[in-house]
């Protein structure tokens, strides 16, 4: 993806993630910001499924030809997918960091800590 | 030497000018008075150039090296061959001198040897990563537990007794420091007690600890060890790389990572080292191997080329979350294994192998057959093997060894300094270098060291 874009369907974290809310579950990425910073991303180092996150802390690694990095929960709940895809493309996070480029699938416990999240117009106006 | 240090008292003065300080005193104001030692340390005076020679003469003269004895001492360490190329190669400059390259793909020469060396580490374990080597054996042991404490975040260590003492001594320090438990099993006829090992196995294990062959010299039967281990557990050994001549490799065992002292690949008896530690992995591993990789590419012309690769392990980028924040490799002890494999070659490795096992046998069967000396256990061995001998403990193996030793034989090795379990054995070690009759001198002076001990109390002659 070529272009800076930010889904207006979607919650944004200061850190640079996203989650896309389903009832009582949300998808988790990572944003086209993330993605353009870190650079060609050539492994991702998931959770397991069952694994309990928390909202602001790390619960995965992606690590691109630069740097590895943490990737921030933007809620907290327990991983109930991950995109296994992603072991053997890990590149689909920078080509489609809202579509294929996913990254786990979580059970939120507390979908009220969506009040702390951006919508895309605030996130856009907070980047650098 | 007592005026070593170049600075003149111009020069001081002129740099306490430079700041504003009148007298270096006063660059210690704001230390507390109790803190200060307040007298000059004690040191004694300053020598001569000639009489620091003569008293550096003095102390090396105190030495007894492998070549002034007939030496069967290894456990661990042990006094191979090392053939001359090893030394031209290693005292050229350009890789004699340099330390870690900075801008590393520069030195084309240094990098391509480091991934010679790998390539040999990954065809003598049968695994399809290395790194590009580490301190030593026991560090190459504790930096596995460290990487099986990252993959798979678990809290307990299972380590066999037959993996050296100083080994288990490192784990146990780097594992304080991660939060670690650790849990030693017994060892049985010589070899690691196979349903003690299946029964302190569990869940929680985050890696569990196998040497080949082990302190005893004793083989292990290593793959139904190895698959004893629950799934995430990381299978880690530590092997003789010598060993593997003769040997399964570690890649065939069901061994997740393979570790080991590399001195006797090249390597004298210096002062106990410097060595370097061998690290190989399955590729699950990859990513979580301490240390420098060494990786071939090719450049932008198309022509081969070697770069240090997934340098975000490292910790000059993954700061305190590194797989390692030991990131040196013992470039140049690790360019003597490579060399010394080379020149060895496939075949040499073998050969020398059957020749270690060969005249393993003659001593073992030879000493064996001692008065007051028997076999600490049956297990098949390569290169070292155990024996009890008829004395009072520790001490009066000390004093076989000393007897010995008058007779310029060093016999091997005190086990009872190290595994109190066995404190009348004594570990004898066989190389290339120890002929046919020197076997013959060694149970000549030890047969007539054991007659001259008394016979400890309650024991028939």
């Amino acid at each position: 993806m070529a272009d800076a874009d930010y889904p207006e369907d979607l919650l944004y974290h200061p850190e640079h993630d996203w989650a896309r809310l389903d009832g009582e579950e949300a998808t988790f990425g990572i944003t086209w910001y993330a993605q353009d910073a870190l650079g060609e991303v050539v492994f991702f180092d998931p959770p397991e499924v069952g694994t309990p996150v928390a909202r602001d802390e790390a619960y995965a690694e992606v690590e691109s030809v630069k740097a590895v990095s943490d990737v921030i929960a933007p809620l907290s709940g327990e991983v109930v997918a991950v995109n296994d895809a992603l072991v053997d493309a890990p590149e689909r996070i920078n080509e489609d960091p809202y579509g294929d480029g996913w990254l786990v699938r979580v059970r939120l416990s507390d979908p009220g800590e969506r009040e702390h999240l951006m919508g895309a117009a605030a996130y856009a106006a907070a980047l650098p | 030497m007592s005026t070593y240090t170049a600075v003149t008292d111009g020069d001081r003065r002129a740099m306490l000018e430079a700041i504003g300080v009148s007298s270096i005193e006063d660059l210690f104001a704001d230390i507390p008075a109790e803190l200060r030692l307040g007298r000059e340390l004690a040191l004694p005076a300053g020598m001569t150039e000639q009489d620091v020679y003569e008293h550096l003469r003095e102390l090396a003269a105190r030495n007894r090296s492998a070549e002034d004895e007939i030496t069967f001492l290894g456990a661990g360490m042990y006094d191979h061959y090392v053939p001359a190329v090893v030394d031209m190669l290693l005292s050229r400059s350009e890789f004699l001198t340099p330390y870690t390259p900075y801008q590393p793909e520069v030195s084309q020469g240094t990098l391509q040897a480091m991934f010679e060396y790998q390539t040999a580490i990954c065809e003598l374990t049968a695994l399809p990563v290395s790194n590009a080597s580490v301190y030593e054996g026991p560090s190459a042991v504790a930096s596995a537990g460290y990487l099986a404490r990252l993959a798979n975040g678990r809290r307990r260590f299972v380590v066999s007794r037959g993996v050296h003492p100083h080994s288990r001594q490192t784990l146990e320090t780097y594992a304080h420091g991660f939060g670690a438990e650790i849990v030693e099993v017994p060892l049985r006829d010589g070899v690691t007690d196979p349903q003690a090992w299946a029964g302190a196995l569990d869940e929680d294990t985050a890696a569990a600890f196998v040497q080949q062959p082990n302190f005893l010299g004793a083989v292990e039967d290593v793959a139904p060890l190895a698959a004893a281990a629950p799934d995430g557990t990381v299978v880690v050994g530590a092997y003789d790389p010598i060993a593997l001549g003769v040997l399964a490799p570690p890649g065939a065992c069901g061994v997740h990572v393979a570790v080991g002292e590399g001195q006797g690949l090249g390597n004298r008896l210096d002062f106990g080292g410097p060595s370097f530690g061998f690290f190989a992995a399955t590729d699950a591993y990859l990513r979580r191997m301490p240390g420098r990789i060494a990786g071939e590419t090719v450049d932008a012309d198309g022509r081969r080329g070697f770069v240090l690769t997934l340098q975000t392990r490292e910790q000059h980028i993954r700061r305190e979350k590194a797989t390692s924040n030991i990131c040196t490799a013992q470039a140049l002890n690790a360019l003597a294994g490579i060399v010394y494999l080379s020149w060895l070659g496939r075949r040499g490795l073998v050969e020398l192998g059957e020749l270690l096992l060969q005249r393993t046998a003659y001593a073992r069967q030879r000493l064996g057959a001692l008065d007051g000396v028997r076999a600490l256990h049956d297990a098949s061995v390569v290169r070292e093997f155990a024996l009890g001998l008829d004395v009072e403990g520790l001490e009066g193996v000390r004093r076989v060894i000393d007897r010995c030793a008058e007779r310029g034989i060093n016999p091997g090795f005190a086990l009872g300094s190290e595994l109190p379990e066995h404190p009348d054995g004594l570990l004898v070690a066989i190389t290339e270098q120890r002929s046919r009759a020197d076997i013959d001198r060694l149970a000549e002076a030890l047969g007539a060291a054991l007659a001259a001990e008394p016979r400890p109390q309650g024991v028939a002659a």
